[in-house]
């Protein structure tokens, strides 16, 4: 829909309000976000709108991925009622924009935390919700287990591409000798893979599983090698200067991830309100250990976002697991009892 | 054989007998076939192989588009096997393309929306009914589609306009930009006539900037740059900030057109006018304003439908028009593929409510042309 020329407007425009931000929209701040929050009655999130898994609009027009799904989780821990949201489907230009302006209270869109973004922006980012990285795809007939099989293989990628310099570093690393077939649109890509004209297809995990369940004659033909290069940590993001708000998102993403340790799932929930373990007790808001008094909300608010919204591994097989039609295996992003990345502080 | 009178000269020849047929070769629809079609030599080979090209497609496009096209896929299965079209993806997504992120129990209200405006469009199209009638008959639709769209009386639930989507989006925004724009444009076009100098600079000022802007950096300042300078607790609606910028972009064509309008009124009406004691404004409003819209309405409607055709901006706001949310729908990895049915879709949708904008402008055009006359 964006020509060129506006596309290019777009791009000299965001920068200039990036650094306009920072100095006009603190003041307009009435108060803390959880105030804000609280007297609207609604969590307002920023989305990418368009990521299949993270934030997608099915067929009756209802929100649906992982990210959706943390924003509900907010809502419900803040206002009582996961229902009290509004998303805002954001691009790429505009996503941390409207952050910065105070349309939304949390942009939770596919953001990759990096050390620009967070030290300029004015800008915090909260622990990451899912680690992307890059993957390689390749037909299940191949039996290809991991990615030192791959010596001999060709490769389809995009000139100029970080896949193009993985694939480099995986030669280096694993003395193997892969051949590229470069081809510039993703188009042609996809139509080259699935047509068999190379063996392997590198690219963001997300975008991989994506593209199999869209484009494969037969998504079922194709899997992920379990190896991942690259970092790409991404996670919802708040204003810096608030620490109360921070700290709520913080928690409730860890409290997500807990409540997978533990065992707590939105069905059993209220079980597991009887268990006897501190740690558990002190997650559900049970007892008199338990307080929300320093986020600023009551002792059951852990209790509310997961009985509404299920905890991460329920969120994440319906969104892109194999509840999902993206079919994407937990990898880096499992729990780090079981050799993932996710590690919520103790309760 | 002149039969001249005094009464009725005439010096044509008048012939006796019946009007003679014209020749063979010029009748029926083989002489219909020859002046159309073959001409001449390049006529005739134009026309064979047009033809050819329409015998060799049009097999095919009916193949793909109806005998080999999947209608009903749930999960969209029975399509990537199909060898045509699959207009399942409609069937599937129509509700999210025509009403977007709209609550989908409400979603009667949206279709409610856009039958009153189509109904509303015929029945001001045909000259049944006095102006005053269609003036009011517009200001009581808008009224209804606006409480249909907002809800929040007795029956029907509030829905926030951030909910708001598809073809009811499309039509709330283009009756508010028409409606605000028309009164604005005259304004405009008047004031850059006035004898007033602050007045007319003021006017050249509007026109000129708002014309230099593209809609899309108009509508990114009233979205993205308009809430950093007003307090959280004073600012407006979105959908509201974006409406005001359409409608002073399409105030600021349109009062160009206008102006052409304007300038076309002989001097003598407005003269006339005065010499009858008449003062401005009731000589503007009775006297120069019909003269001058009636000769411009070609152009006007062609912003008219520009302004239908611009809704689709709305996405840069996170809102989903019909266009946007048919992008979103074919986000679904279980139909991204069938991009090409959705986009005709959306293509016969705005050429169905182009096509009516122009003929009822033609209409509006004919109807004028009579009362010129008469």
């Amino acid at each position: 829909m964006l020509n060129p020329a506006c596309k290019r407007l777009l791009g000299a425009l965001v920068p200039t309000l990036a650094f306009l931000a920072p100095v006009t929209a603190q003041p307009a701040d009435a108060g803390p976000t959880l105030e804000a929050v609280k007297a609207r009655g609604t969590l307002v999130c920023a989305v990418n709108g368009s990521r299949p898994g993270f934030s997608v609009v099915d067929s009756k027009g209802e929100w649906t991925g992982l990210e959706v799904d943390v924003c509900r989780a907010i809502a419900a821990a803040v206002l009582g009622d996961s229902s009290k949201t509004q998303f805002v489907k954001t691009t790429t230009q505009t996503r941390l924009t409207v952050l910065q302006t105070g349309e939304v209270d949390v942009t939770v869109s596919n953001v990759t935390w990096t050390y620009g973004r967070d030290a300029d922006l004015g800008l915090d980012f909260v622990t990451p919700t899912f680690y992307d990285g890059q993957g390689f795809l390749v037909p299940r007939k191949l039996g290809v287990k991991s990615v030192k099989d791959l010596d001999g293989a060709s490769i389809c990628v995009r000139p100029g591409s970080t896949s193009e310099r993985i694939i480099a570093d995986v030669q280096a690393k694993y003395r193997i000798k892969i051949t590229l077939v470069v081809i510039e649109d993703q188009k042609e890509l996809n139509t080259a893979f699935f047509g068999g004209r190379c063996d392997s297809f590198v690219q963001t995990t997300s975008g991989l599983s994506a593209i199999r369940a869209a484009v494969a004659p037969n998504p079922d033909d194709y899997v992920i090698l379990p190896e991942i290069f690259g970092k790409d940590p991404m996670g919802p993001v708040v204003r810096q200067g608030d620490p109360q708000w921070r700290d709520i998102v913080q928690w409730i993403v860890f409290a997500l991830f807990e409540a997978e340790e533990r065992g707590v799932t939105s069905a059993n929930v209220d079980q597991m309100r009887e268990s006897k373990e501190a740690e558990t007790q002190r997650l559900l808001g049970v007892g008199t250990g338990a307080t929300g008094k320093g986020l600023g909300l009551d002792p059951q608010w852990a209790y509310r976002a997961i009985k509404q919204v299920g905890n991460y591994a329920e969120i994440y097989d319906r969104s892109l697991g194999d509840g999902s039609k993206l079919k994407l295996g937990r990898g880096i992003n499992a729990q780090w009892t079981n050799g993932g990345l996710l590690y919520a502080p103790p309760f | 054989m002149a039969t001249g009178t005094a009464a009725c000269r005439s010096f044509a020849i008048a012939g006796t007998g019946a009007i003679r047929p014209p020749p063979p070769a010029r009748r029926g629809t083989l002489g219909w076939l020859r002046a159309n079609l073959f001409a001449t030599p390049l006529d005739g080979a134009v026309t064979l192989a047009l033809a050819a090209a329409i015998a060799w497609l049009a097999p095919k496009a009916l193949a793909w588009a109806v005998l080999d096209a999947v209608w009903w896929a749930p999960d969209g299965r029975a399509c990537r096997d199909a060898a045509g079209a699959c207009w399942a993806v409609i069937t599937e997504k129509h509700r999210l393309i025509l009403f977007g992120t709209y609550p989908y129990a409400e979603q009667w209200r949206g279709a409610l929306v856009v039958l009153l405006f189509v109904a509303m469009l015929a029945a001001s199209a045909g000259p049944w009914l006095a102006a005053r009638a269609k003036l009011w008959g517009w200001a009581a639709t808008a009224l209804a589609i606006l409480v249909l769209m907002l809800g929040g009386v007795p029956g029907l639930e509030p829905v926030g306009t951030h909910l708001w989507g598809g073809l009811p989006l499309t039509i709330v925004i283009f009756i508010g930009t028409v409606a605000g724009g028309m009164p604005l444009a005259v304004l405009l076009a008047l004031a850059r006539q006035s004898e007033l100098p602050i007045l007319r600079a003021l006017a050249v000022g509007v026109i000129e900037v708002v014309r230099g802007l593209p809609l899309l950096a108009v509508l990114f300042v009233a979205s993205l740059i308009f809430p950093l300078f007003v307090p959280v607790e004073l600012q407006i609606d979105k959908l509201l900030r974006a409406e005001i910028g359409m409608i002073i972009f399409f105030g600021a064509y349109a009062a160009e057109i206008v102006r052409g309008g304007l300038q076309a009124v002989a001097a003598g009406q407005r003269e006339a006018a005065a010499a009858l004691g008449l003062g401005y404004w009731p000589r503007t409003r009775l006297v120069v304003l019909p003269q001058a819209l009636a000769t411009v309405v070609p152009p006007l409607l062609g912003d008219v439908i520009r302004a239908f055709k611009n809704t689709t901006y709305v996405a840069i706001l996170g809102l989903f028009d019909v266009l946007g949310a048919t992008k979103v729908a074919l986000d679904d990895p279980a139909w991204s593929r069938h991009a090409a049915e959705a986009y005709l879709f959306i293509f016969l949708l705005y050429l169905v409510f182009c096509l009516a904008f122009s003929r009822w402008g033609m209409a509006v055009e004919r109807r004028l042309a009579r009362r010129r006359r008469g």
